[in-house]
């Protein structure tokens, strides 16, 4: 049996222009994990998730899914993975259930076996009653669903999302990320990549950042956030203030007259700034940690990267 | 994946993908040959036919028959792979095909086939259209014409295969059969004998392929040839295979669908 769901050993990727895209990196991600793959643009991750997905011929390196090498076992390995693409990919022409259906068959499941898990999973991701429109006619939310409902068709265990929510509303947004908790948590291994670093925060346990062909960070998201030493926090006030008040040890600004925000150290109490605050007579309404903790992180580490 | 791998049933998925592609299209796809046909037929069949007399022994529009056949089968197997298989890389839904355990042969068995069934039906409806034209017609060597028809159509289908993988445009999907392709097939004897022709350019015809397959077409529909059958067919096969090898060779290297 094997130990990771996907292992990378020392891949590289220099495209025919001389792009150097991945400078040989390592990743090993576990079993059953919903692991998360950030970068900026142009870092390496679509590289390597196309190496993975066999869209992407890698100049050197190992890989394997499931402990099947994309070299020796190829057919084995895309037996277990399902990639959702950052672009569409389907033909826009065709009705939605007919490119469920045959993307089934490129697997080698049968119509009359493929169709009661193409309604349940049309149906999961709101699409059955769209099943006869031309995919083209679909907005972009539901095209975005429509890609997933592709990938998830053979049941892979391995399912690999390059931004899967870009362009998506709120609400969608939301929506998929249930449904990827829902799946992550009977048995479906996920790797994200993603710019709402919000989502990864959200979705993830464990992270990797990708930094010009190279990993600049493999760790639990748990670890890397408690590598922050600074938490900020947002108060909604009850009444406008001119200016932020000053506070010794607290910094202190305001958004808007009654928006105020904090930044609180790792090692001081958020008590005492409550204390604070109600000697200046400022009431507090409500309260919020500051979006985003891991962007700052994910800056700080490509900042680092960069010098 | 719970289901064991079934590579029957994903090269019937694809071939029935494209055959359902061109039929949805039939206006473009179907029509037109139907209607370009009938055309040559009452143009060259029945208005000048008539005053050319006849052709190695046949009526004028009967000897044509075979040729506009032929130059239906080639034009629409070629167009059909070429033009699928360049959008399915244009709209990346090759990535589709690329992601599944499909062996690469299934791939390609697969879009040939659909060159294949749009070829033969085309060759159908060219024939039901000459029948309308030339009710009398019988075809000689139904065995002949048949095999012929489905080895011209594999062949065709291959050849825009090749020409779709190294497409970088819409351009360059229509630059051989425009410039190539069709003028090859009219100087190939679709219209008339190179009997006819002044030694020179009936020397030089024999350097036509065109010239073979419309000819042993034309052996198999009305029994008469300008070119050795035996050859003919043992070139057409040897293509053929050394297309198939190539198609199989550029998918497994990923020109043009991999980075």
């Amino acid at each position: 049996m094997a130990e990771y769901a996907l292992e990378i050993n020392n891949l590289q990727k220099v495209y025919d222009n001389n792009v150097v895209a991945l400078k040989g990196i390592d990743l090993k991600v576990q079993k059953g994990d919903f692991y998360a793959l950030l970068g900026p643009n142009g870092a390496g991750k679509s590289s390597t998730i196309g190496i993975i997905g066999s869209l992407v011929t890698k100049s050197a390196g190992k890989v394997s899914v499931f402990g099947n090498d994309i070299d020796t076992d190829l057919n084995k390995a895309k037996s277990m993975l399902g990639v959702v693409s950052q672009e569409i990919n389907f033909s826009q022409f065709e009705k939605v259930l007919d490119i469920v259906v045959t993307q089934a068959g490129f697997y080698g499941i049968p119509k009359s076996i493929a169709m009661p898990k193409v309604e349940n999973i049309l149906k999961r991701l709101s699409l059955w009653d769209k099943r006869n429109d031309q995919a083209r006619t679909l907005s972009g939310g539901y095209k975005r669903r429509l890609m997933i409902a592709k990938a998830l068709i053979h049941e892979p265990q391995l399912l690999i999302l390059d931004e899967p929510t870009a362009g998506v509303d709120i609400e969608l947004r939301r929506e998929m990320w249930s449904f990827l908790k829902e799946i992550n948590k009977n048995g479906t291994t996920i790797i994200l990549t993603t710019h709402y670093l919000e989502e990864a925060e959200q979705l993830c346990r464990n992270i990797g950042i990708i930094d010009k062909g190279t990993i600049v960070a493999n760790t639990s998201m748990k670890d890397l956030l408690g590598t922050l030493n600074v938490q900020g926090f947002v108060f909604d006030l009850d009444q406008p203030l001119e200016e932020a008040p000053v506070i010794e040890g607290f910094p202190l600004k305001l958004e808007d007259p009654l928006t105020l925000v904090a930044a609180v150290n790792k090692d001081r109490s958020i008590n005492a700034l409550f204390s604070e605050l109600t000697k200046l007579n400022i009431k507090i309404k409500s309260m919020r940690n500051e979006a985003n903790r891991l962007e700052e992180l994910f800056i700080e580490m490509v900042n680092a990267n960069e010098n | 994946m719970k289901t064991n791998f079934n590579v029957t049933v994903s090269l019937w998925t694809l071939t029935v993908k494209e055959v359902r592609r061109f039929l949805r299209i039939w206006v473009q796809t179907l029509v037109p040959p139907a209607v370009t046909m009938s055309l040559y037929f009452v143009i060259f069949g029945s208005l000048i036919g008539p005053r050319i007399g006849s052709m190695d022994g046949f009526d004028y529009i009967q000897y044509m028959i075979p040729g506009l056949i032929m130059l239906s089968v080639i034009t629409n197997s070629y167009n059909n792979v070429v033009s699928s298989f360049y959008s399915v890389k244009f709209q990346k839904s090759i990535e589709e095909l690329l992601i599944s355990p499909m062996p690469n042969w299934t791939i390609l068995l697969g879009f040939v086939l659909g060159g294949v069934c749009r070829g033969v039906l085309i060759g159908i409806i060219v024939f039901g259209v000459s029948l309308l034209f030339y009710p009398d017609f019988t075809v000689a060597n139904p065995l002949l014409t048949v095999t012929v028809l489905f080895l011209t159509s594999i062949l065709f289908s291959l050849m825009g295969f090749i020409n779709a993988v190294f497409a970088d445009s819409f351009d360059d999907i229509s630059i051989i059969p425009t410039f190539i392709l069709t003028p090859l097939i009219y100087l190939g004897g679709v219209f008339y004998s190179i009997n006819i022709l002044p030694d020179v350019w009936r020397s030089i015809s024999m350097a036509n392929p065109m010239l073979y397959v419309v000819n042993t077409f034309r052996e198999g529909m009305l029994g008469v040839s300008d070119v050795s059958i035996s050859f003919s067919l043992g070139m057409i096969i040897t293509f053929i295979l050394v297309l198939s090898v190539s198609c199989l060779y550029l998918l497994k290297k990923g020109t043009g669908i991999r980075q």
